[in-house]
């Protein structure tokens, strides 16, 4: 049994679906949970029920925006006074930047995006996706420990586990690095949804999307779905949609449970991006596009004819 | 200004992987070699503060195998003053690269007042590199940029998160900046900039001269395999509009009742 601590995000309110999917996988370890700055009742009682009940809360003014340096400190500390195997947190836009640096102050190694993985006895084996998931490979860690991991979202699922019990206590946090980077502003981006590396279901649109305007078409499906738009890089290149909504090598990788490719033709470094999807819908006018090899449903067919007609379709069916 | 330019040698984006035959890594025995894309962004930037801050010296990086070494010539020929290639191995990992970087950065004797990365290599996708080197070399380091200003000592960066969304950071040099594609516009090398990079200095250091050992990675690779292939899906021709309705509410049926996604 090892003794792992996780960094819990929360979003609008909500702990990320990604806490619980890890939370979900470790339950027959000992499991610590360690939130930022505030932490709700509603989120402390969804995180008992997903298995990380044991949380400890990092207070300090200085933390209430993200900075690496102030983060990596605070929890570099926190780390000191406990002795932990493990730390974990989900591949987001906060774990991708902060756990390098964490992992760096003790001079650890980090496993970044993590698919899958297991314990044998108390060694961690992870697979992770090279090459944007052309190919996978074992990761094992060595060196001095805590080991650290982040995990990709969507991809270990969350699995049912019997709830535990609350107990939190609060902590002041020690930062004792300087904080030369700051957050001065934040501009919230055009889109309220999910990022597409966290979307469930993603509506995607390739070269034959003509021009911006036309994405609308997208958003009318996405809208119904609940998705979140993305975009191959042609359509990027085209300057029909910004980088943000790059699915593929040099973009996003992503793995929703439904992914809708919309005139996509599917060129290598798009599909490495999106082949761990679940379930994937191509629609294309080129019955021999290479997107139809990786394609569960194929629509050979006009995507400007094709799309509306889904949409309606989708409406009936989810009483929209 | 003593700015630097960390970059990598990738395969190319349109490259098939195949693992080798003791699934150690790929083979790389076919591959087109290309500058990671990102780095291209890095490079660019570091030209352009050159140009802002007279004086300036931009010396690029590379930390692998010296297969081909045109990845630091063409960061010359776009303009970089003089290069740095630690041989090392392809597969090396995040800590003993970054490790390897920040002993390169000191072995020239001028103390950087920027360094900018590209924000991850498409090949291992760790985005770990520029993070770890600048906690190494105790700096303040922003990743995925999409903007950046500088006056005087002053630098205003604005990182990529969720959704779109943009966190404005202010810091001051010397940092670090991790740049991501929409940053800035790389330019070509022009041929008179080709015929130049031909001469402009490129040391060879080894990770031995670097005090720098293999077994000091902190993450080890092992069973490279190509993921599992689906099995053939269902295509429905719809290029008679005729025949859409019905198709369109087929793949809605298949959805929810086979796939159950809905």
């Amino acid at each position: 049994m090892a003794n792992i601590l996780v960094l819990a995000e929360v979003s609008n309110g909500k702990v990320k679906t990604v806490t619980h999917e890890i939370l979900s996988h470790i339950s027959n370890h000992q499991v610590s949970v360690l939130a930022i700055n505030d932490l709700s009742e509603e989120c402390l009682a969804d995180l008992a029920q997903h298995g990380g009940g044991n949380i400890t809360v990092l207070k300090n003014d200085s933390l209430s925006e993200y900075s690496p340096e102030g983060f990596s400190s605070a929890i570099h500390n926190f780390i000191n006074s406990n002795s932990f195997d493990y730390v974990f947190s989900g591949a987001t836009s906060l774990g991708k930047d902060l756990f390098p640096r964490l992992a760096a102050t003790f001079e650890a190694g980090l496993a970044s995006d993590v698919v899958d993985f297991k314990f044998d006895g108390d060694k961690f084996v992870g697979t992770r996706p090279m090459f944007a998931g052309k190919c996978l490979a074992d990761v094992e860690l060595k060196g001095p420990k805590p080991h650290f991991a982040t995990f990709r979202p969507n991809s270990l699922g969350v699995s049912e586990i019997s709830p535990g019990t609350v107990e939190k206590s609060e902590q002041n946090a020690e930062i004792s690095a300087e904080v030369r980077a700051k957050i001065a502003e934040i501009v919230k981006g055009a889109s309220e949804k999910l990022d597409l590396t966290e979307a469930n279901i993603i509506v995607s649109g390739g070269r034959a999307m003509g021009n911006a305007e036309n994405f609308k078409v997208l958003d009318e499906l996405a809208d119904v779905l609940g998705a979140t738009v993305g975009a191959s890089r042609a359509a990027v290149d085209s300057g029909y949609a910004p980088h943000s909504m790059q699915v593929g090598q040099t973009g996003k990788t992503v793995a929703p449970t439904l992914y809708i490719a919309c005139g996509i033709s599917g060129a290598i470094q798009h599909l490495a991006g999106m082949r761990t999807s679940k379930v994937i819908v191509a629609i294309n006018n080129d019955k021999d596009a290479p997107i139809f090899s990786k394609a569960d449903y194929g629509i050979v067919g006009d995507l400007f004819k094709v799309v509306p007609l889904l949409t309606d379709e989708f409406k009936k069916v989810l009483n929209k | 200004m003593n700015i630097f330019v960390c970059v990598k040698q990738v395969p190319d984006t349109e490259t098939k992987v195949s693992p080798n035959s003791d699934k150690s890594f790929i083979e790389t025995s076919s591959i087109k070699w290309i500058m990671n894309p990102y780095d291209e962004f890095a490079v660019e930037q570091a030209l352009q503060v050159k140009q802002a801050n007279a004086g300036s010296t931009v010396t690029v990086l590379r930390v692998g195998s010296t297969q081909s070494s045109e990845t630091l010539r063409t960061a010359m020929a776009m303009g970089a003053d003089d290069g740095v290639l630690v041989q090392a191995p392809d597969l090396l990992d995040p800590y003993t690269t970054a490790k390897a970087l920040k002993a390169a950065i000191e072995k020239t004797g001028r103390s950087p007042d920027m360094i900018f990365c590209g924000k991850q290599a498409i090949d291992s996708d760790a985005l770990q590199v520029p993070q770890i080197l600048a906690q190494m070399l105790d700096m303040p380091s922003v990743s995925v940029v999409v903007g950046f200003e500088q006056s005087g000592d002053s630098v205003k960066l604005k990182r990529e998160i969720d959704g779109g969304s943009l966190e404005v950071y202010e810091t001051k040099t010397p940092c670090l900046v991790a740049c991501n594609k929409g940053l800035n516009t790389p330019r070509y090398a022009s041929l008179p900039g080709i015929m130049k990079a031909k001469k402009k200095p490129l040391e060879t250091l080894t990770l031995e001269e670097l005090n720098i050992s293999l077994e000091e990675q902190r993450v080890q690779f092992s069973n490279f395999r190509l993921p599992p292939e689906k099995p053939e899906g269902k295509k429905f021709d719809a290029m008679d509009e005729g025949a859409q309705p019905e198709v369109v509410t087929n793949v809605v049926n298949l959805l929810k009742t086979e796939a159950k996604v809905l």
